[in-house]
């Protein structure tokens, strides 16, 4: 098993036309991700890398099953592209676009719940699952399939956690970038819950950052829910306060968003958690021997 | 992205919110005609920078007529203020505000912010108005109201009334409170803010209600549909290479650290300023080159790095992803030649292709450390700036 996405995983690409669109699709196609087509308003009927477009994300469903979507169009479009994937249908939207103003994402949540749709992101690598299906931005040839489940707030640091756990032969079940924005899709708490649940995962490494609360509310489900060794790494303990370090979400203020405060939350909880970015594959190793 | 305080009380002005009557000037004697215009027995005259804290740094007096005002006037203009909030450095005074001075009998706080936990545009309200919110939220918990709007129907009356009577507004204050609180919501909305604050919100003994102060800050992801907005940024209260590498397309933040940073992506050029510090060494920025990583970038990257004097060594840690290392190594190697580099730039590779990339690296002649690995890297750069000290130190003696 795995979580979110898998072999039968049959994934439109929203922007399928573009540059980005077209460059991500030919990697996810290559890795044999289950693309059926994608859509690009005005585009309909014309054939891009072999497969279907369409002008709506109705149409595009309709006629190719399909059950998750990515986007990759500009920040002032993707907020149309989430709803008009949700109102079609899609069960899992994945949003890579960065960029989006906070208020059109506070609008699109509160939609999404009323209809039942999982979002991913948006300002994320994506979400792979190793030898099965590839969705978004992340390097495929990185991963191993395996028995760690990966859930960040950042892309590379997901990079630096699969790179570590595939040298150490431990290799993923599923990675999942929720992405550097403050309001997003699913968060920390639904991915543990998914890990907790997926039979092929054994332990979870959680990367979190500086901003917010959501790692402190992520410890607090652990302690009570989640039995499976963690391992945790938080990026921006040199960061000073009052400044937004890349991601719209990553920013100390008021005095919360500490670095310091989530790691302590996180050890309190019982995981195990990294001193460095280095250490994530050791780390995981570690939380593993202390369950045992 | 912040606005000055007049910019933010013109916005005020658009939506039908009172306050004090006032003109910004950017010239001393021109506070003689705004005094002559605006009658009143007092004016106040306040720094225009980005940072709280201005009253007790100096920057907001009260003065009692026109050569009064114009003498504090060209003082503050084309000083540097140096408030708690902005110190060391502080920042330069190029406009004051002068305003007609009002008889006041309470102070409240006001703010709207997009609370990221609720989802949700949450109004935070206070009786003890005219301090920090943080203050009132440590000395008085029990004084901070809240009211969460839901998407739909925004802020809706009942909670302006809400508000408003547990802050012990009577009569006509009721409704006044309730207008103005509808016509922030619909301001904050309709210009894509982030946070907008009004400290203190001011009662007169006449009973009327007026923004004395206010703080606007945009959602920077917003500024494509908020033209007029970005268009009145005032550069000149940012750090000026902060100010290059915005408009470069760089994501870059001043530190105070000796070794320069060059990483693609957020999240791993904070796990690398971290790393630095754990190896007994400190960061002098952090650097989010992206995923591109070209020639052209770094090289601008590598120019805004080396414009801080204090940087000694720089750190270049790039995980490659789709992006092959040879083609990452080729850009670093043109740029290190492209800005004359004299200080040593250790290098971080990982990624596909990249025994090709460290070979490169290694091969090209120039003062180019390839590190193995993510710990080395940080160890190498912190050695690098050591021992660039130490011979500095012989020649000096």
């Amino acid at each position: 098993m795995s979580i979110l996405v898998n072999k039968n995983t049959r994934v439109l690409c929203q922007g399928f036309t573009g540059k980005q669109g077209t460059f991500h699709s030919e990697q996810a196609l290559a890795y044999g991700t289950k693309v059926v087509g994608g859509v690009t308003p005005g585009k309909g009927g014309q054939l891009h890398l072999g497969l279907p477009v369409f002008n709506t994300m109705r149409d595009a469903v309709r006629t190719t099953g399909a059950n998750a979507s990515v986007i990759y169009v500009p920040p002032a479009f993707a907020a149309d592209s989430i709803l008009e994937a949700s109102d079609a249908g899609i069960e899992l939207i994945i949003c890579i676009t960065e960029g989006i103003p906070v208020l059109d994402m506070l609008n699109v949540k509160a939609a999404l719940k009323a209809n039942g749709t999982k979002l991913i992101g948006p300002n994320c690598p994506g979400v792979i699952t190793p030898d099965e299906c590839k969705i978004g931005i992340m390097p495929g040839s990185i991963h191993l399939r395996g028995k760690v489940g990966v859930v960040s707030r950042s892309g590379t640091l997901t990079y630096e956690a699969v790179h570590q756990t595939t040298a150490l032969k431990l290799g993923q079940s599923t990675c999942v970038g929720i992405g550097g924005d403050p309001i997003k899709g699913l968060n920390f708490i639904e991915c543990l819950q998914m890990f907790e649940a997926d039979d092929e995962t054994e332990a979870i490494i959680m990367v979190g950052e500086i901003g917010g609360s959501d790692e402190e509310a992520a410890a607090e489900f652990i302690k009570s829910n989640v039995t499976k060794p963690v391992a945790a790494y938080i990026a921006g303990q040199t960061a000073p306060a009052g400044k937004r370090m890349g991601h719209a979400g990553a920013i100390i203020s008021g005095g919360s968003g500490k670095a310091v405060d989530k790691i302590r939350a996180l050890e309190l909880a019982g995981a195990v958690v990294a001193s460095s970015p280095a250490g994530l594959g050791e780390a995981v190793l570690a939380a593993i021997d202390k369950k045992k | 992205m912040n606005l000055h305080e007049y910019q933010a009380k013109t916005l005020l002005q658009k939506y039908g919110i009172p306050v004090p009557r006032g003109q910004v000037v950017a010239v001393a004697k021109e506070t003689v005609a705004v005094t002559t215009e605006i009658a009143s027995d007092a004016w106040v005259v306040k720094a225009q920078v980005h940072a709280g804290g201005r009253g007790k740094a100096g920057g907001v007096k009260v003065v009692k007529s026109a050569a009064e005002a114009q003498k504090l006037a060209s003082e503050l203009l084309g000083k540097t203020l140096v408030t708690y909030q902005n110190a060391p450095d502080g920042q330069p005074v190029n406009q004051v505000l002068v305003e007609e001075t009002l008889p006041i009998a309470r102070e409240l706080y006001l703010s709207m912010l997009v609370d990221r936990t609720l989802e949700r545009i949450v109004v935070v309200a206070s009786s003890a108005g005219g301090m920090d919110i943080e203050e009132i939220a440590q000395t008085s918990p029990e004084k901070i109201l809240q009211e969460i709007c839901e998407p739909l129907n925004g802020l809706v009356d009942f909670q302006a009334r809400n508000l408003a009577f547990k802050l012990d507004l009577s009569g006509d204050q009721v409704g006044a409170f309730t207008r103005l609180l509808k016509g922030l919501y619909r301001l904050f909305k309709e210009n894509d803010l982030a946070l907008l604050e009004i400290n203190p919100l001011v009662v007169t003994t006449d009973g009327k209600l007026y923004a004395l102060d206010c703080k606007m800050s945009v959602d920077d992801n917003a500024l494509y549909r908020q033209k007029t907005l970005a268009e009145q940024r005032d550069w000149s209260q940012e750090d000026s290479k902060e100010a290059i590498a915005h408009h470069a397309g760089l994501n870059y933040i001043a530190l105070n650290g000796n070794i320069g940073c060059m990483v693609n992506g957020a999240g791993l050029a904070m796990a690398t300023m971290d790393l630095i510090k754990l190896h007994g060494g400190a960061p002098a920025n952090f650097l989010d080159v992206g995923g591109g990583a070209t020639a052209e970038t770094v090289a601008k990257a590598f120019k805004i790095i080396l414009a801080d004097s204090n940087v000694k060594a720089i750190l270049v840690n790039i995980f490659g992803g789709i992006m092959r290392c040879d083609i990452i190594a080729e850009g670093i190697i043109a740029a290190v030649k492209e800005v004359g580099m004299q200080i040593p730039v250790i290098v971080r590779l990982e990624g596909t292709n990249v025994d090709l990339g460290k070979k490169m690296l290694q091969t090209s002649g120039l003062n180019i450390i390839s590190a193995e690995g993510l710990t080395d890297a940080a160890q190498q750069a912190v050695h690098a700036v050591r021992s660039s000290a130490s011979e500095n130190g012989a020649v000096a003696a």
